[in-house]
């Protein structure tokens, strides 16, 4: 019997030692306005914890800000742990200061669009919910 | 994932497996019920114990349910955690924020921690929260934490799942008067005043223990009698014998004896954010959970509960069977023009809908 149409679940972190948590309250409002179930998992969280709250969450999606310059490194790693415990179907997004060129590369390892400063929030959303309504099934 | 892999994932004790049961549930998608039948078998066998933590919104629930983590974890217990934040009636959106406070377990693979948006339901858990909590102890949590939305004052589903219930308050949670309202104040067996080391914890700690003593027959027991005259003798001569059927003050000032098979509600401080009284809190905890045990109401409980869930899975499925498997909906748009103009109502309508399914007419 299926029931009505389930909420997306996102996790919203902040991995790495960048202090600024501004702008991922502002997109785990953002998202939460949207109808999205947003798990919010706070400031200074290693790849590992941000990858076990993502499993046990059971999220479709998870989003990283990351203003500390090491996304080359956390990315990845966070989208490899995810696959280790058999997520693969999680989508990693994200945004911050990141280069194009760094974005370019990124996406070519699996992480999703990735956003920069000045991003309307509106253009996450619709992001996130053309991206569930391929993905995710009801 | 598919229903065979869930199974046997749950099978191989694996936390996504888990996680995935859970919103199978959590969403009631196919398979749901089979998933909560098959875990079944092996509830109520081990020493599972859930303990619902409940209180206004900023009391410090979320600290305090990781603190209790962290002592049952010092136990070796393992530890299942649902904690419960509101969905928006306008959007359908839910902002999930009590991991943020319980990080000191995010790493430990012993810990389950699930957030659960309430989607509408009111009582201060979500509707599924009780066959979530099922899944946990079935995956072989020895402890499983039920943390509720902030609530008001009557939001009390918690207590029906929780074995023990724990009421988190403050010391500006309110006066004299807020402690002898119905309600959430009625439903706890362990009472804590978080944030103790702030001013006015020791008066709500006494308005508190007044409160039960109201309900208990005597309200003034915590304290000593202090304008009260010294003890005196029992004087035989004038009829006098203290004893229940007598309707004068008792001799002594003291108040009677309780009986000693009800459980008394501890009141606790604490000061979460430092650990203050958190091992006294668990303490509090097992001695009400051997309390229940002890005088077989923990097993009385259970059967309300099972009573409780088999009515309310015949519910859902009639309702099922109604919607899909008879023409009901059919009928009701039928008559519907009727009942807009007033010719007919809709417990007429009703009575003609339910009539005609019960001897199959909409079959």
């Amino acid at each position: 019997m299926p029931g009505p149409k389930r909420p997306i679940r996102v996790l919203i972190a902040k991995p790495g030692l960048d202090g600024h948590d501004r702008g991922a309250k502002v997109v785990a409002a953002a998202l939460r306005d949207a109808g999205m179930e947003v798990i919010y998992t706070g400031l200074h969280q290693t790849p590992e914890m941000i990858a076990q709250a993502a499993i046990q969450e059971d999220v479709d999606v998870i989003g990283l800000s990351i203003l500390s310059g090491a996304h080359m490194t956390l990315f990845p790693r966070i989208r490899k742990l995810v696959d280790a415990a058999g997520r693969s179907d999680i989508l990693v997004t994200g945004g911050g200061i990141i280069p194009p060129d760094d974005m370019d590369s990124l996406e070519r390892q699996g992480i999703g669009k990735l956003f920069g400063p000045g991003t309307p929030t509106t253009e996450l959303i619709a992001y996130i919910e053309e991206w569930a309504a391929e993905h995710v099934s009801a | 994932m598919r229903l065979e892999a869930i199974l046997e994932g749950l099978e191989r004790r694996e936390p996504a497996a888990l996680a995935r049961a859970i919103s199978l549930v959590e969403n009631q998608r196919d398979g749901f019920e089979r998933v909560l039948s098959h875990v079944h078998a092996r509830l109520r066998r081990g020493g599972t114990r859930r303990i619902g933590i409940t209180g206004p919104p900023g009391a410090g629930k979320s600290t305090l349910t990781e603190r209790l983590i962290q002592q049952f974890r010092s136990q070796e217990l393992r530890v299942g955690v649902v904690a419960v934040d509101p969905t928006s009636p306008f959007t359908g959106g839910a902002l999930l924020g009590d991991r943020i406070r319980m990080e000191a377990a995010s790493l430990d693979p012993n810990v389950f921690i699930r957030s659960m948006a309430t989607r509408g339901a009111r009582g201060g858990l979500a509707t599924t929260t009780e066959e979530v909590t099922d899944l946990l102890e079935a995956f072989g949590f020895d402890r499983i934490l039920l943390e509720t939305v902030g609530v008001g004052q009557t939001e009390l589903d918690v207590a029906r799942t929780a074995e023990t219930t724990v009421l988190v308050l403050v010391p500006e949670s309110g006066d004299g008067i807020q402690t002898l309202k119905a309600g959430v104040m009625e439903i706890a067996d362990v009472y804590v005043i978080n944030k103790s080391d702030r001013p006015g914890a020791d008066k709500l700690r006494q308005e508190i223990e007044v409160m039960l003593g109201i309900r208990h027959g005597n309200a003034f027991r915590h304290m000593a009698p202090h304008h009260a005259p010294p003890p005196r003798a029992p004087r035989p001569a004038d009829g006098r014998t203290g004893g229940p059927a007598d309707r004068g003050a008792p001799p002594s000032g003291r108040p009677p004896v309780r009986p000693s098979d009800v459980w008394d509600p501890p009141v606790i401080a604490t000061v979460a954010s430092r650990g203050d009284g958190v091992a006294e809190l668990a303490q509090a905890v097992d001695r009400h959970y051997a309390y229940l045990e002890a005088g077989g109401l923990l097993a009385e409980r259970r059967r309300q509960q099972l009573a409780q869930r088999t009515r309310a899975v015949l519910e859902r499925a009639v309702q099922h069977w109604i919607s899909e498997a008879t023409r009901a909906e059919e009928l009701l748009q039928r008559r519907l023009d009727d009942v807009a103009d007033g010719r007919r109502s809709p417990y007429d309508v009703a009575a003609e809908i339910l009539d005609q399914v019960k001897t199959g007419a909409l079959g």
